[in-house]
């Protein structure tokens, strides 16, 4: 039997960018896939700031811990009928105050796995938070999602 | 080899200070820049401010030397100078244009921060500010790695008063913990609004979970102090001018002088402590 890939469900993808930190790309992100879902549709989030992950507070999942499945990692369930799928490094430290002290190579990886490894099974939209920059986390989550529905990238930034 | 070239080229460098965030958008390139104007007001001091925030390097608009070049000479690489005694080096100077992106892998990121280490030609330095991008990454762990070839006397980290905030900056303070980096302390920005009108203050951030000074409190560091919001501060950078310069009665100049003069006095207690022991 061949393996559905994990994103084969998902009908749109948005990447959230900046390129300067602290203007509310993790903000934005929580507040369109709740938008998103309070008009009906499946959303999922994927959460790829390795460093500084914000959305699972955002969400009140600080403290949630993910699970595997036979068809891969399972993605914590939030929001009000917790229903938006959402997968996050902060799930994966054994402590909230644990730095990721990673390099590049290492933080692509995983990247590369949230990607191929979750099931996020049929959503309308999935939702990529990004951390400031143009470095690795972009570059890796570009590659692992351009072949699939890559929508587009909505950026985000402050009048200064 | 290579540590030995470093340790030379940083030989005349007295004071070190990092300063590290965590969390993007809090201040650190602002709080670099007025730090380097501050010290650099005493005519007696060499101030060297360099920018390691490769991808967004805020440093030349903010201290008004965009468009600047570096040169080459025997020695290195010159430093761009904003006075005779504060000088500056950013990969902003390297870029043909303001708008290109540097999309850079690590391993990339990493060489220039070496050669930026390597190759300028600092001269005597009494103060190395280093200005770091947001995160605890390949940036961070390269710069505490190449700098212990000289020493550095500790990190300033930078804050805003909300959980979200600080839940990153808690990382950053294990980060400095887990490599041996001393912490000179936290200071808090955007840690209120005076309106100019009204005189009445505004928590625009509120501290939800009692903000940067509660942090410090839990984990035993020092809070060098709270700056509160001030549009101006927000103009200055802009203009590339120097919001202590422009704006010498507000309520966050003092805030700030009163935390760059507690800075000077660890790095200065730090140097006396160190002869000692030698």
């Amino acid at each position: 039997l061949a393996e559905r890939p994990s994103l084969a469900g998902v009908r749109h993808i948005l990447l959230v960018l900046s390129g300067k930190g602290g203007v509310g790309k993790s903000t934005i992100s929580t507040e369109l896939a709740l938008a998103l879902r309070s008009a009906g549709k499946r959303v999922g989030i994927l959460d790829v700031d390795l460093c500084g992950p914000s959305i699972p507070r955002m969400l009140r999942v600080q403290d949630s811990a993910v699970h595997q499945c036979d068809s891969g990692w399972v993605p914590v369930f939030v929001g009000q009928d917790k229903a938006i799928a959402l997968m996050s490094i902060g799930f994966l430290l054994e402590r909230p105050d644990d730095a990721v002290v990673w390099r590049g190579p290492k933080k692509n990886a995983l990247i590369k796995q949230f990607v191929t490894d979750v099931a996020w099974g049929d959503l309308d939209f999935l939702i990529v938070d990004t951390p400031p920059g143009t470095s690795d986390e972009h570059i890796s989550a570009v590659e692992a999602l351009r072949p699939h529905q890559l929508l587009g990238a909505i950026l985000v930034t402050t009048p200064q | 080899a290579e540590a030995a070239e470093l340790r030379a080229r940083l030989r005349a460098v007295r004071h070190t200070v990092l300063v590290l965030s965590g969390k993007g958008g809090v201040g650190k390139s602002t709080f670099s820049a007025l730090l380097a104007h501050g010290l650099a007001a005493d005519e007696t001091k060499q101030v060297a401010l360099l920018d390691i925030d490769i991808c967004g390097p805020s440093i030349p608009k903010i201290m008004g030397l965009e468009g600047e070049q570096v040169h080459q000479s025997g020695s290195g690489w010159s430093p761009v100078y904003v006075e005779e005694n504060l000088g500056v080096m950013s990969v902003g100077f390297l870029l043909s244009s303001p708008d290109d992106a540097v999309i850079w892998r690590g391993p990339k990121k990493n060489g220039l921060i070496k050669q930026f280490l390597r190759d300028v030609d600092w001269g005597e330095v009494d103060y190395l500010i280093v200005d770091t991008p947001p995160g605890t990454s390949d940036e961070h762990l390269s710069i505490v790695q190449y700098l212990s070839a000289t020493h550095i006397d500790g990190a300033v980290i930078i804050t805003t008063p909300q959980e979200v905030s600080l839940q990153d900056v808690r990382k950053e303070i294990n980060f400095c913990r887990k490599v041996k980096l001393p912490i000179i302390g936290v200071v808090e920005n955007m840690s209120g609004f005076v309106c100019p009108k009204c005189k009445n203050e505004s928590q625009i951030f509120p501290p939800t979970t009692g903000g940067a000074e509660k942090m410090c409190q839990n984990l035993n560091v020092s809070l060098l102090g709270k700056v509160p919001l001030d549009p101006q501060i927000g103009k200055s950078c802009d203009r590339g001018q120097s919001f202590l310069a422009e704006a010498p009665e507000s309520p966050a100049t003092l805030s700030y002088r009163n935390i760059i003069q507690r800075i000077q006095e660890y790095c200065e207690q730090h140097h006396l402590q160190e002869e000692k022991i030698m």
